[in-house]
């Protein structure tokens, strides 16, 4: 085998299981040889990390679970090293996928404007500087893209009432607080393909007016940050952003703002008054910000999957995202399969797959090998669902039809060694702690729904505290004045629901 | 904490639209924490009160108004890492540094490293598939 280039990750999740230390030793080895190593985002085949890639004669092939000292044995034993899997584009779970968003993640420098555009970057911008704003606005709204950040609220609609607002100015905000437990899929492009998110932001920019994009990043993803901040500089360097952009008549800039650990600050009222600089509280809607949003002027805050869908849209067509999904759920849903599950990662397929073929036949089980219990979708404010409900096609019609809701994309695993009355609790628990205190049957409710639960777990007049606790969940549902404590009543009453042997016994 | 420094971290970031989390995070940042006594210069400063700096500084967990500890492990306490024993682990973990003055260990909600889970930051080092073994090896490594 003849290796002409090595790609290692530097993505947060591969830094975690050792690809610095990887890093090092094939520097190392490689020191007198003329093999570039090129640090890439990650695939998000987490369970193979550190996964190494070599570019070969025969395509690029991979190495699985790479610490620093097989490294000198890989380089001698080549195909015949028990962590050699072939190649990449043969991998099952990659291969079944159809990436779309996630396209070239994980595959060249993310840093490198070349790379970038010659796997096909910049294309969609191009084109949307040839199109009117009433045209770009038609393209998105007939994708039926849908925002990821958890609402599933049409693109196009929100672009449109943006750009219809009289104002003096207008701001895009790219929501990447990306707080949901069990979700990763923002920070992994923003580490591995960073310039899709920039010219998604500036086609958004285009679209509505908009001559100023924010970033609300967590501060929670020191790697993503860094990244962003290099891109921007790089593409500001390479006149993507700035004044006249790209030889246009267009201008749009972008600025990373870092959250600083407050879960309420991804709801987009709360993260506009962190970035104003206050609280992170949640105003009262109406208005939209749509209408009045950050320092009172006409604000399109998405997800940033959502506009790093954007190019793909504008390059590609309507039709071709349209085209994938099903029911009112159009396009490429990003599932991120984590918890306690064997093959853990990114799965990027059209709406409709069933929950069943995601954990068995992409993740292939618990890593414990003991039976899946239960699984929580869309973060923490997700149902906790049973076996019986495995069939469920991932869409956020079917889905919410059933109780549940896609959130983000994100799926936790749990076995057989879960009890849901500690799950429900901590649902509590969590809202508890990242309530913004605006309202009383959030703030309160919250820790009083705690302490109904710890004397459920003890045992203490059960079914009369499992009534005043779903008591307690309608008033929150109905008297809270956000999703947060709105929602906070679906992980705890769903895990009563469907899992009522561990509550009375 | 040294003033003429908390004023040049002022005049950096007071243009910034929104400047009043820039600059907390760059003083938290070179100092590990925000000693209540400046709220005073940032609140004349940025023409604002003192409750409303107060307020913002209490408000989110990332602003300390202590000196932190020389290590700090931030464990992961959310669904992903609980499914994966981050709670036993929590009990460990602080079982391992209970008489070490040095180290102090957060619970934070998701690290967006779900799944590698149990997950956490020590130092400001990502950890993965996170075990008492590996805590206590870096520990010992960072002391050494
Ligand atoms: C409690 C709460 C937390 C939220 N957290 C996030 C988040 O971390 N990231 C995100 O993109 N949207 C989050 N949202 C949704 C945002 O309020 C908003 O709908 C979204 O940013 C709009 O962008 P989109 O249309 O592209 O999805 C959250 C909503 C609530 C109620
Ligand atoms: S429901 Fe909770 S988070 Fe939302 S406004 Fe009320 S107190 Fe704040
Ligand atoms: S839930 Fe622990 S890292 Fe996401």
């Amino acid at each position: 085998m003849k290796i002409s280039k090595v790609f290692i990750p530097d993505d947060s999740s591969s830094l975690s299981v050792g690809s610095e230390e990887t890093f090092l030793a094939f520097n190392d080895q490689l020191e007198s040889e003329s093999i570039d190593i090129i640090r890439t985002g990650s695939r998000g085949l987490f369970w193979l990390e550190p996964l190494i890639e070599f570019e070969t004669e025969i395509g690029r092939v991979g190495f699985k679970n790479v610490s620093n000292n097989e490294v000198g044995k890989i380089l001698t034993e080549f195909e015949q090293h028990p962590n050699y899997i072939g190649l990449i584009d043969e991998i099952e779970f990659l291969k079944k996928q159809e990436r779309v968003t996630f396209a070239n993640c994980g595959k060249y420098n993310p840093l490198s404007v070349d790379d970038y555009i010659k796997n096909g970057g910049l294309t969609g911008l191009k084109k949307a500087l040839t199109l009117n704003q009433e045209q770009l606005t038609e393209v998105i709204t007939k994708s039926g893209l849908r925002g990821r950040g958890g609402a599933g609220f049409p693109t196009g609609i929100k672009f449109k009432t943006v750009l219809n607002a009289v104002a003096e100015k207008k701001y895009i905000v790219c929501n990447a607080d990306e707080g949901d437990s069990g979700t990763y899929a923002d920070r992994m492009l923003m580490e591995g393909d960073p310039f899709l998110l920039i010219e998604g932001m500036v086609i958004a920019g285009i679209t509505v007016g908009a001559l100023k994009g924010y970033i609300y990043l967590r501060s929670e993803y020191p790697e993503a940050f860094t990244k962003l901040k290099n891109s921007i500089d790089i593409a500001k360097s390479k006149n993507i952003i700035g004044s006249n952009l790209l030889g246009s008549n267009k201008s749009f800039d972008i600025e990373v703002r870092l959250g600083a650990g407050a879960y309420i600050c991804g709801e987009e009222t709360a993260l506009l008054e962190s970035l104003e600089g206050k609280r992170g509280q949640i105003r009262s809607k109406p208005p939209l910000p749509a209408y009045e949003g950050l320092f009172g002027f006409p604000t399109a805050v998405n997800n940033v999957i959502t506009l790093a869908t954007l190019p793909i849209i504008i390059s590609k067509g309507f039709n071709f995202y349209s085209s994938l999904g099903s029911r009112n759920s159009r396009g490429t849903l990003t599932i991120q399969l984590t918890g306690n599950i064997k093959n853990g990662g990114l799965i990027e397929v059209p709406f409709g797959i069933k929950l069943r073929e995601v954990l068995y036949n992409y993740g292939m089980g618990t890593l414990s090998g003991r039976p899946i219990k239960a699984v929580q979708v869309g973060g923490p404010l997700g149902a906790y669902w049973s076996e019986k409900l495995f069939d469920t096609p991932l869409d956020y019609e079917t889905f919410q039809e059933n109780g549940g809701m896609i959130g983000h994309g994100g799926i936790v695993v749990f076995d057989d060694n879960i009890d849901l009355r500690f799950q429900a609790k901590f649902a509590m628990e969590f809202c508890s702690i990242e309530s913004c205190g605006k309202c009383t049957p959030c703030r309160i409710g919250s820790v009083r729904g705690k302490e109904i639960l710890e004397k459920i777990i003890f045992g203490d007049n059960v079914e009369k505290n499992i009534k005043l606790l779903l008591d307690l969940c309608d008033i929150m549902e109905n008297g809270s004045l956000c999703a947060f404590g709105g929602l906070i009543p679906i992980p705890v009453k769903s895990a009563i629901e469907n899992f009522k042997e561990d509550f009375i016994n | 904490m040294d003033q003429k420094k908390i004023k040049d971290i002022i005049e950096d970031n007071r243009e910034k639209e929104g400047s009043l989390l820039p600059i907390l995070h760059a003083i938290n940042s070179s100092y590990g924490y925000i000693d209540k006594s400046i709220i005073p210069i940032i609140a004349h400063s940025l023409n604002i009160t003192e409750a409303e700096v107060s307020g913002v500084l209490s408000f989110y967990h990332d602003f300390k108004t202590k000196p932190p500890s020389k290590n700090i492990i931030k464990l992961c306490m959310a669904e992903a890492c609980q499914s994966m024993g981050c709670n036993d682990l929590y009990l460990k973990i602080s079982n391992l540094i209970n008489n070490d003055n040095n180290t102090s260990i957060e619970k934070v909600y998701c690290l967006g490293n779900c799944s590698l889970s149990p997950a956490a930051i020590i130092n400001n080092k990502y950890f993965g598939r996170l075990t008492l073994d590996k805590v206590t090896e870096f520990l010992y490594n960072e002391d050494k």
